[in-house]
């Protein structure tokens, strides 16, 4: 046997014994201590790789991450317009819809649905501006309903707009029907907006709640459109009439869609009146 | 011939002031672009065609208003007169002659305003009026008045551009 035999034939010996020891489990404590030291210099080689792959590949990722930021708020924005749209469209539908409602409850009359496109330029007055006008058969005189009640007349009118005179101007005035009292009064508008009653007969007993529709006296309006209700009585025993403020069913601040009631003719009473001497 | 755009920028304003301005309230008052423009125009020391503007402005807000037209016809030629008078006097603090004519401006106006729709049978409670209507106006067009000054100098160094000296 030459010496490189016998080497070899020495090594496999060591090699044997040491895994029959092994395999015998009396080497458990000194494996133990390897794996747990080739562990940790397998975790710190494989973190500082990873640490050096994040720097090497970051630049990247920031790229793409803020390409696909600047995508998703793109999106976001489309898709809070078109929101946005789809809300005013909704409430544009429901005012619609309500104000159908009102027309088939109210088959009497026929209506023309109007925006509203402005208001008066002078804060004196309260008056809308409408784009209905007279090529859609709007006229002077005719009266303008929501759904809730009485919104005013039409005071002027051109090709395709028109303006209304609100119930609430410091000008308008309409004879109204106190319907639980069974009597009849006047509304005024005022510079404030607010809506007050007067010429009602101090006799007569008016209670907070009361609705308050249009009475028909005077040829201005229909009768028994539905206007608000009395708020509180003012009556003071030195005064001819009492007066009262009245809570009105429209809201005039927020006013979209209106209907023109085209069927209403307004009379012109003043030649009846009597001339005073 | 550049003053020709009085005629959008005009209707502009009384658009904007029926659709915009007027939704924008203060109490019961609201800003009037129209006079705001007209003042700031009228205090432009190149300006020399002022009086066409409130002409053209008349036109415009007379046509969608409900108030007669000869409160705005005395108004805004009174407006411009006060400008011309207090641009010649104040030529040296322009924002201060801006202010002075939005004031003066705004209490002309109502004034007339007041006056006309009593003599044509509304009632109002002056007590009412002032401070609903009047102080709140008041206050809205001053603050609207220095952007208002300021676009319509720039405005009108594009009208009536410097003459060059050769």
């Amino acid at each position: 046997m030459n010496s490189r035999s016998l080497q070899t034939t020495i090594i496999f010996l060591v090699v044997g014994g040491i895994l029959a020891l092994a395999l015998g489990g009396f080497f458990g404590s000194a494996s133990n201590r390897f794996g747990s030291v080739f562990i940790e210099i397998q975790t710190w080689i494989f973190t500082r790789y990873r640490g050096f792959q994040d720097l090497v590949t970051a630049p990247r990722d920031i790229v793409t991450l803020r390409q696909e930021n600047a995508n998703l708020e793109a999106q976001v924005s489309q898709l809070q317009a078109q929101l946005i749209e789809l809300q005013q469209r909704v409430n544009e539908t429901e005012i619609l819809a309500a104000l159908v409602d009102f027309s088939r409850t109210n088959p009497e009359s026929t209506y023309k649905a109007a925006s509203v496109i402005g208001r008066d330029p002078s804060p004196f007055l309260h008056y809308i501006i409408i784009n209905r006008g007279s090529n859609d058969n709007i006229q002077r005189g005719m009266p303008v309903v929501t759904n809730q009640g009485l919104v005013g007349r039409i005071d002027a009118v051109i090709a395709d707009a028109a303006r209304v005179q609100l119930i609430t101007d410091p000008a308008s005035s309409v004879n109204v029907y106190l319907q639980n009292a069974d009597t009849n009064a006047v509304l005024y508008g005022s510079v404030t907006g607010d809506v007050s009653l007067d010429l009602i007969s101090q006799n007569i007993t008016v209670n907070s709640g009361d609705l308050i529709l249009t009475s028909g006296l005077g040829g201005g309006y229909p009768a028994d459109l539905i206007i608000g209700q009395v708020v509180t009585l003012r009556s003071l025993e030195f005064e001819l009439f009492q007066q009262a403020t009245v809570q009105p069913a429209v809201d005039f601040t927020r006013l979209e869609i209106v209907l023109v009631i085209t069927n209403f003719r307004p009379v012109d009473i003043a030649p009846l009146e009597p001339v005073s001497p | 011939m550049r003053n020709i755009i009085a005629f959008p920028l005009l209707g502009l304003a009384v658009i904007l002031q029926s659709s915009l301005v007027s939704e924008m309230r203060l109490l019961q008052g609201y800003a009037d672009l129209p006079m705001l423009i007209i003042a700031a125009w009228a205090l432009q020391e190149r300006v020399d065609s002022a009086w066409h503007w409130a002409a053209i402005a008349c036109l415009f807000i007379g046509f969608v208003s409900g108030l007669p037209w000869i409160t705005f016809v005395i108004g805004y030629f009174g407006i411009v007169f006060i400008a011309r008078i207090l641009q010649r006097r104040v030529w040296q603090a322009p924002l201060l002659a801006m202010f002075s004519v939005v004031f003066a401006g705004t209490l002309l106006m109502h004034t007339l305003s007041f006056i006309v729709l009593t003599l044509s049978g509304t009632t109002f409670s002056l007590a009412d009026v002032s401070t609903l209507i009047t102080l709140p106006t008041l206050l809205l067009n001053m603050l609207f008045s220095i952007p208002a000054y300021t676009l319509m100098r720039d405005l009108s160094y594009w009208v009536y551009p410097a003459e060059v000296m050769e």
